[in-house]
């Protein structure tokens, strides 16, 4: 088979593998879009439930009460780094820049989503001070349903990474460790995805309607 | 909440969980019925562990069945344990026809015990009857059909019958320790909330539809990866057969639609148990989002169900007509238009409650809009028989009696659909009619005919035709006893879910239908008088070939019981109905030109494990025990790390092996007399078809 169909799966380099091989990988990673789709669907609800929840304030605190965009801001900025970082790391094991490399951009990546969360749980704190803990109102309880929702993949997807990297030194940059990082890859970005909806639609859209 | 009495050690749990705690404090009829159900439970696992024991098979059980990835023997599993819960199931539906027939007045079970019969029964007859039954299906007959060695994700196959398996089980462990919910199977809130439900049947309840969501979504990711990128060369999808377009939608369905069904009750649950405010009476809550929520996933999940019921019913029609299917472009298109059209309707389960006349005008429109494709079915199903070669054996009398049935229960659905109506037939039996007269005749009877039809594959002989045909007609008439009076009650007002009632004229009816009830228990019974019967005859019913019906697919194709690599070499498909155009151009049972190794994945544990330690975690969040739901949780998330470092995930097949097993078959094949179809039922009947039916596909 010619060389460049061998390489045939976009985001990875998996060297000249046999064609069975090539199929397995596309059969796992088709599957993984898949799931994706599915858990696409759970933040889905949750975001429609936020938005008939948004008034259901029970006289307890609001948006205007509780958002900090200042810490917002300082996390979108992790994550959305968190998520170049990490395409770094997927181009320096395409181009065979070195495992150094591509072990650098994964710590980075590890870091700033850790930091992210970090931000994140100082947020909670924070408003739960104020009394925006979730048992005050509907519209508390659809944020902390969402929200940290998010959180705890994040945090799955941090355990993921070490568990990984762990991997990578224990099993080798085998291909079945490529394309579990290209599907790291892949989740990883979801999960900015789904911040720029929980930032557009749960912190602005709360703070313009709530 | 917190009231609630409490131990660290062990939760909420104590001595009066048990019902025996019940009966000896209270003595009486209904404590009586609570605790011989509990009996027959707890006896049933002590004489299936001693026939374990006795006859030593439990070193077989866990080599071959238990860490088995084979998708054939994970379906097998799937089936055997439906039917488990089907015992279950159809003996709740008789005590509540016999509670109802012993009135006017209260019966002899209380209210709140009533009320655990329904929330079971429709709980076990959907999740856990209809689902393993349907996934089961699939499993073995799907990918043999696509001409494929397994599954995309055998492991992942394995943990979802676990989760499956481990959710059932909290159903049967709740007649034991404590008690289910009463909220039915919908567990509508505010009712199955902590304020008014504070007690664990709701949480038994949350847990077991959680983790078994969890298990069918798994499945229909794998299902859809499967198809989408296993099939055999040459298997466009225009030539697929139809029961795999059928999963095709339903898979798509579960990935949609499972979701909902899990926001729903985590959602729930967050309310039960961290004082949540979602579906609450007071501080912004607010139940509609749950029925919308439930609903989402409710009706597409009638659809899930069915769809692969009429991809079974398409191949039985065709294959006993000895005709190709009629129209079967059409039949994709329908397919497909059901499974869309499906999401579009789930507010007609809740018309009565408070949406604008527009909105629900919007929505019976399209719920009668899925009566096209699905009349669009009936009409291909009757001119595919139309000038076949009809043989009137079990599948096609399920397959007959289902479309004489199943009209009238999808029009009477059409009547529902009409919101005026539906205000006056609303949450009384007239519903209860309709939706067992679609899910019995639809699902049940279709999961029986797939059995009897595919029986000799899985197990290489005939099951009995007698008792097939005996269980058909007790079915049938059993069915038409027990819900058509039904749907005269209803419109006469009688609400559903009632334990009690007044009315005189309601008493004919309720003995005709307990009647009914018991003429169906009757028909369970010879499901297992026919199942013994054949694996006592099993010497003259065999079909080693593997062909006893003249069928058209790849599945008939290859040995039965098939070997665990399904296919020596993977098929080169040419046509719709490959094994039919393969008989026809004489190209079928040819020796091929090499063999190569197959790898097929190895045998593990984990499905098992995470099944234990799942049952375990759900037992431990009902009762409150932090410690033990903390424990397993960490040791499952071990389990699944520790896996994933495994990388000898496979064992190979000699080529050698593979070629001195497939020409041995092909050996008997040639030695083997072929039968015609006037011979289909009897012994001579060894699995080869003779083709008799030249020019007739």
């Amino acid at each position: 088979m010619s060389h460049s169909d061998s390489q045939s799966y976009p985001g990875i380099n998996l060297g000249d593998i046999d064609p069975k091989q090539q199929q397995r990988v596309e059969t796992v990673q088709f599957g993984f879009w898949v799931f994706i789709m599915s858990d696409l669907v759970y933040f889905g609800l949750m975001f429609a439930i936020y938005i008939t929840m948004i008034d259901a304030q029970a006289g307890g605190p609001g948006p205007h009460d509780l958002f900090d965009l200042r810490s917002l801001f300082a996390q979108t900025v992790l994550l959305l780094t968190s998520s170049m970082t990490v395409g770094l790391a997927s181009l320096a094991l395409k181009y065979h820049l070195g495992l150094r490399r591509v072990y650098f951009w994964l710590v980075v990546t590890l870091l700033l989503g850790l930091g992210f969360l970090t931000l994140e749980i100082m947020d909670f704190m924070n408003m739960a001070a104020k009394g925006g803990v979730p048992q005050r109102s509907g519209f508390l309880s659809a944020f902390y349903g969402l929200v940290p929702l998010h959180g705890l993949h994040v945090a799955t997807g941090c355990l993921w990474l070490v568990i990984l990297m762990i991997q990578m030194r224990a099993i080798g940059v085998t291909d079945q460790i490529k394309s579990r990082l290209m599907r790291f890859g892949l989740f990883w970005h979801f999960l900015d995805l789904i911040w720029i909806g929980i930032f557009t639609i749960v912190y602005f859209g709360g703070l313009a309607y709530g | 909440m917190s009231s609630v009495e409490s131990s660290t050690l062990f939760g909420r749990l104590t001595w009066d969980a048990l019902p025996i705690a019940a009966l000896l404090k209270n003595p009486g009829v209904n404590e009586i019925v609570a605790n011989a159900a509990g009996g027959v439970l707890v006896g049933g696992a002590a004489v299936v562990l001693f026939i374990l024991s006795y006859f030593k098979l439990w070193g077989p059980l866990w080599r071959d069945w238990l860490t088995s990835t084979d998708h054939k023997k994970i379906g097998i599993m799937y089936i055997v344990f439906a039917l488990v819960m089907l015992a279950r199931g159809v003996l709740e539906g008789v005590v509540m026809r016999a509670q109802q027939a012993a009135g006017p007045g209260d019966g002899f079970l209380e209210a709140g015990h009533f009320a655990q019969l329904f929330s079971t029964h429709g709980t076990i007859m959907i999740f856990f009857v209809a689902v393993p039954f349907v996934v089961g299906f699939i499993n073995f007959i799907m990918p043999l059909q696509i001409g494929a060695r397994d599954v995309a994700f055998p492991v992942m196959n394995q943990i979802s019958l676990g989760l499956t398996v481990s959710a059932g089980m909290m159903l049967m462990v709740s007649l034991v320790v404590g008690e289910f919910s009463t909220g039915g199977w919908t567990a509508y809130p505010p009712y199955t909330g902590a304020a008014f439900n504070p007690g664990v049947g709701p949480d038994y309840w949350i847990w077991a539809i959680v983790v078994s969501g969890i298990g069918t979504t798994l499945s229909g990711i794998n299902f859809a990866v499967t198809i989408y990128k296993m099939r055999a060369p040459g298997m466009g999808f225009l030539r697929l057969p139809m029961f795999c377009w059928t999963v095709i939608c339903s898979s798509i369905l579960i990935i949609f639609a499972m979701p909902p069904l899990g926001v729903a009750a985590l959602l729930l649950a967050a309310d039960r148990y961290l004082d949540f405010h979602f579906f609450t009476n007071d501080l912004g809550g607010n139940m509609m989002n749950y029925a919308n929520l439930f609903w989402l996933f409710g009706h597409p999940e009638v659809y899930l169900l069915v769809l692969p019921a009429y991809g079974i019913y398409s191949e039985v029609f065709a294959t006993f007509s000895a005709k190709k299917l009629y129209g079967y472009i059409s039949l994709v298109i329908a397919t497909m238009s059901i499974a869309v059209l499906s999401f579009t309707v789930w507010l007609h389960h809740f018309f009565t409650m408070g949406q604008s006349a527009l909105i629900n005008a919007v929505f019976g429109v399209a719920t009668m809009l899925i009566a096209i494709p699905t009349g669009v079915k009936v009409y291909d199903w009757m001119a595919t028989m139309y000038r076949g070669r009809i043989r009137l054996s079990v599948p096609m009398l399920y397959g007959i009696g289902f479309l004489i049935l199943f009209v009238i229960g999808g029009l009477s659905g059409v009547i529902l659909a009409n919101p005026t109506i539906d205000y006056q037939v609303h949450n009384t039996l007239f519903l209860v009619a309709h939706f067992h007269n679609v899910l019995l005749p639809g699902v049940l009877f279709a999961m029986l005919a797939g059995v009897n039809y595919w029986f000799p594959k899985a197990f290489g002989f005939r099951l009995d035709e007698r008792w097939g045909r005996i269980s058909v007609l007790l079915w049938v008439v059993g069915f038409l006893f027990t819900f058509m009076p039904l749907y005269f009650v209803g419109l006469m007002g009688m609400p559903r879910r009632s334990f009690s009632w007044e009315d005189p004229s309601f008493h004919p009816y309720m003995i005709t239908a307990v009647i009914g009830a018991l003429i169906i228990l009757s028909a369970l019974l010879s499901v297992l008088v026919q199942l013994y019967i054949s694996i006592r005859d099993r010497a003259q019913n065999r079909v080693p070939v593997g062909d006893p019906w003249d069928g058209r697919t790849l599945e008939w194709s290859i040995p039965a019981p098939p070997p665990a690599y399904n296919f020596a070499v993977l098929p080169q498909v040419r046509d719709r109905d490959a094994f039919a155009e393969a008989k026809e151009n004489g190209t079928a049972y040819q020796k091929p030109t090499g063999y190569d190794d197959i790898e097929l994945p190895r045998n593990t544990p984990i499905g098992f494990l995470l099944c234990v330690l799942s049952g375990v975690w759900m037992f431990a969040l009902v009762w409150w025990i932090w410690w033990l739901a903390l424990l397993v949780s960490v040791a499952m998330l071990l389990i699944i790390i520790v896996w994933s470092f495994g990388t000898e995930t496979e064992i190979v097949i000699p080529a050698a092996q593979i070629k001195q097993e497939h020409e041995a078959w092909l050996d008997l094949v040639a030695r083997t007399p072929a039968v015609d179809r006037d011979d289909e039922t009897a012994p001579a009947n060894l699995g080869y078809a003779r083709p008799d039916m030249e020019g007739a596909t």
